[in-house]
């Protein structure tokens, strides 16, 4: 059965993968007819699975936790295409396994969606979670924050080992209280970058100190500038080169080095952790560069208020010429409200030279009310990619982009310029 | 957009508009329908300013215009005992035509009660004539409906209340599509006085300025008597109202 099941799976898989299809079909066919097909797979690495989760920052850091932990020599399994679902799971599985349904690895790192997690940890208990963030995302598919939280949390109690919180994010180091069995563990912010990160309680009106001083860090990020950063690592300062870009980013670095000095133990190679933070390269659409027409061409994806209000934080809007791409399919969101959480104002010296997406003109409204100069407007993705790159010239250039938006961007700049395939 | 003509020295054009609760009732852009109204009453000539009312915090007086919006089920614990200290204050301005906007969570809880699905009733203030049931089912999506007062409304709502008005409040609109107040009958939002309540987000106003122009020139006329708009700029404020029919016009055709 088991291998009559794996090899159902591996040829399903081929043929989606010839057709170009979705990554998720083999895995749906794997867990029609073979429901134990995970659990049997993952349940005998030697280091078990880690699971991270949280609405903002999964994808690079599940990319970092990987990276840091292969530096120390250990085999790692992962779900690199993004399919964060439990499906998705069984399908990058299949692309690992040998015809026998084994895993040749020491320890899986998982990217899961806070919903599906949440069944996933049912099916296999994880021996180490990461929880990073409740920010404000989909709303219309969770209903609420607080109802996020308790999906992280049950996480947290499915967990068999350690628990890695975000001490700076009240709702994930709120779920600490929750925990006896497991051990936990924290990252945070030097206090000068707190404000850098206001959680969602701050964002309007309210400047409430978090408790978060008083919870002892394994990880604390201390200083963020263009090219480096500085982590305290016990009581250890370390300077580090980046190649990742964007303060969230580098925040949830210090998420991937607890995680990965929990599962690495106490031998773990600092040296060789570092060496391998300062090559990770972002994930794709996060603030990853292309090269347009010789000159750079940057896209942010950007899927809530917080990630927004981040990504024109985090990337000054001065000499650059700039697309935003407004979606409002079920991945991107339905709700357009959150848009109206955002400040524009940082664009307003500049102006914003296209505005797209299916939403385009609840976008231009919205920088219309921040009196942000919109140059021009045009709904079909393609179309506007043309005449803005056609009449940005030689600037260099950022598009700030929802999900679905994203994929339609990186569509069309593949036929121009080399990007990297997702599958 | 470029700013209002000086207003003549001397002359008071000030509206003052106050934020219910920002910190706890904020979930779902209701900072856009302040803005949405701070900057519509400038590009109109007035100028606007913004107070914020939070738990604990004494009720500023000369308050022109009222908006509050929505929140989790934990913020309006939170809020609670709160706004029964304020609900004297806010049901004589509601009474002497103060004009308000109340949005999803405060909207419920200007109502009667608010009775939850495991049977614990919450008192409302009172302003509005309606009682909300709550229930195990969320009412999520793109809503259009039509108010004979302000022609289409374009919202988005997300909330598991069920809302029922009484006789002494009339709703603000029929729905085409989604749910409004409830699943059983077809009426969005209650209109009562200058109230003008709706569980729509998106957010509201930017899409629906008809309303916002009537919560604005209603504040106006209750403070100097008539509303006398010098826009600075006639094209400015036409191009402001191509868009917002073209985002009208691109929400209506969203999927629910």
């Amino acid at each position: 059965m088991s291998s009559f099941s794996v090899l159902t799976g591996k040829l399903v898989r081929s043929a989606s993968k010839l057709r170009g299809g979705g990554s998720a079909l083999p895995g749906l066919v794997v867990e029609k007819i073979d429901p134990d097909f995970i659990r049997r797979t993952l349940a005998d690495l030697p280091l078990g699975v880690a699971v991270v989760s949280g609405t903002n920052g999964k994808t690079t850091t599940t990319k970092m936790v990987v990276e840091l932990l292969e530096s120390q020599g250990l085999k790692v399994f992962t779900n690199r295409t993004g399919s964060n679902f439990t499906r998705g799971v069984a399908a990058a599985l299949l692309g690992e396994v040998d015809w026998r349904g084994r895993l040749d690895a020491d320890v899986a790192v998982l990217e899961l969606d806070e919903a599906h997690a949440v069944h996933f940890v049912k099916l296999i208990q994880p021996r180490y979670s990461l929880l990073l963030n409740v920010l404000r995302d989909q709303l219309d598919r969770f209903g609420e924050i607080d109802k996020t939280t308790r999906l992280l949390e049950s996480i947290a109690l499915a967990t068999t080992g350690t628990v890695v919180l975000n001490r700076e994010d009240p709702r994930v180091a709120g779920i600490a209280a929750s925990l006896d069995k497991q051990e936990v563990r924290y990252f945070g912010l030097h206090e000068s970058l707190r404000s850098t990160f206001p959680n969602d309680d701050e964002m309007r009106g309210s400047s409430a100190e978090a408790a978060a001083a008083v919870l002892p860090a394994d990880v604390v990020l201390e200083r963020v500038a263009e090219t480096d950063a500085d982590f305290r690592v016990d009581d250890t300062v370390v300077t580090t080169g980046l190649k990742l870009r964007g303060v969230y980013n580098i925040f949830n670095a210090a998420a991937a080095l607890t995680l990965a000095r929990v599962i690495a133990g106490p031998q773990a190679d600092s040296e060789a952790l570092f060496t391998a933070l300062s090559n990770v390269e972002p994930a794709f659409g996060r603030g990853e560069s292309l090269v347009v027409n010789g000159q750079p061409l940057e896209l942010v994806l950007v899927k809530n208020p917080s990630g927004f209000r981040l990504g024109l934080k985090s990337f000054a809007a001065h000499g650059y010429s700039t697309m935003i791409a407004i979606n409002d399919n079920y991945a991107d969101g339905r709700d357009m409200s959150w848009l109206w959480d955002v400040d524009f104002e940082t664009l307003a010296e500049n102006g914003v030279d296209m505005v797209t997406g299916v939403r385009a003109y609840d976008m231009a409204l919205r920088l219309k009310y921040d009196d942000v100069p919109v140059a021009a407007i045009d709904p079909d993705i393609t179309d506007a990619l043309k005449k803005f790159i056609a009449s940005s010239g030689s600037s260099p250039k950022r598009i700030f982009c929802t999900y679905t938006a994203m994929l339609a961007v990186r569509r069309e700049l593949s036929k121009i310029t080399t990007v990297e395939v997702v599958s | 957009m470029s700013e209002a003509l000086n207003p003549v020295a001397g002359e008071d054009r000030t509206i003052n508009i106050l934020q219910l609760y920002p910190r706890e009732m904020n979930i779902y852009g209701d900072w856009g329908n302040v803005l949405v109204l701070k900057q519509r009453l400038k590009w109109h000539g007035y100028t606007a300013n913004v107070l914020e009312y939070n738990v604990g915090d004494e009720f500023p007086a000369d308050v022109d215009l009222l908006v509050g919006g929505g929140g989790q089920d934990s913020g309006q614990v939170v809020i609670q005992d709160d706004l029964q200290s304020i609900a004297p204050t806010l049901r004589a301005m509601a009474e002497d035509d103060l004009p308000m906007l109340a949005i999803c969570g405060l909207y419920q809880l200007f109502g009667n009660f608010f009775k939850t699905h495991t049977g614990t009733v919450i008192p409302g203030i009172g302003l509005l004539d309606l009682e909300t049931h709550g229930g195990t089912e969320r009412l999520i999506g793109n809503v259009l409906s039509v108010s004979e007062e302000f022609g289409e409304i374009h919202g988005y709502e997300n909330h598991s209340g069920q809302t029922f008005l009484g006789s002494g409040v009339r709703p603000l609109a029929e729905v085409r599509k989604g749910e409004g107040n409830n699943s059983k009958d077809n009426w969005e939002g209650a209109r009562y006085r200058n109230v003008v309540a709706s569980y729509l987000h998106g957010s509201l106003l930017p899409k629906n300025p008809a309303i916002a122009d009537f919560l604005l020139e209603q504040a106006v006329i209750r403070k100097f008597g008539s509303f006398e708009p010098r826009p600075s700029s006639a094209k400015d404020l036409q191009e402001l109202a191509k868009l917002s029919e073209l985002a009208r016009q691109h929400a209506s055709q969203r999927p629910r």
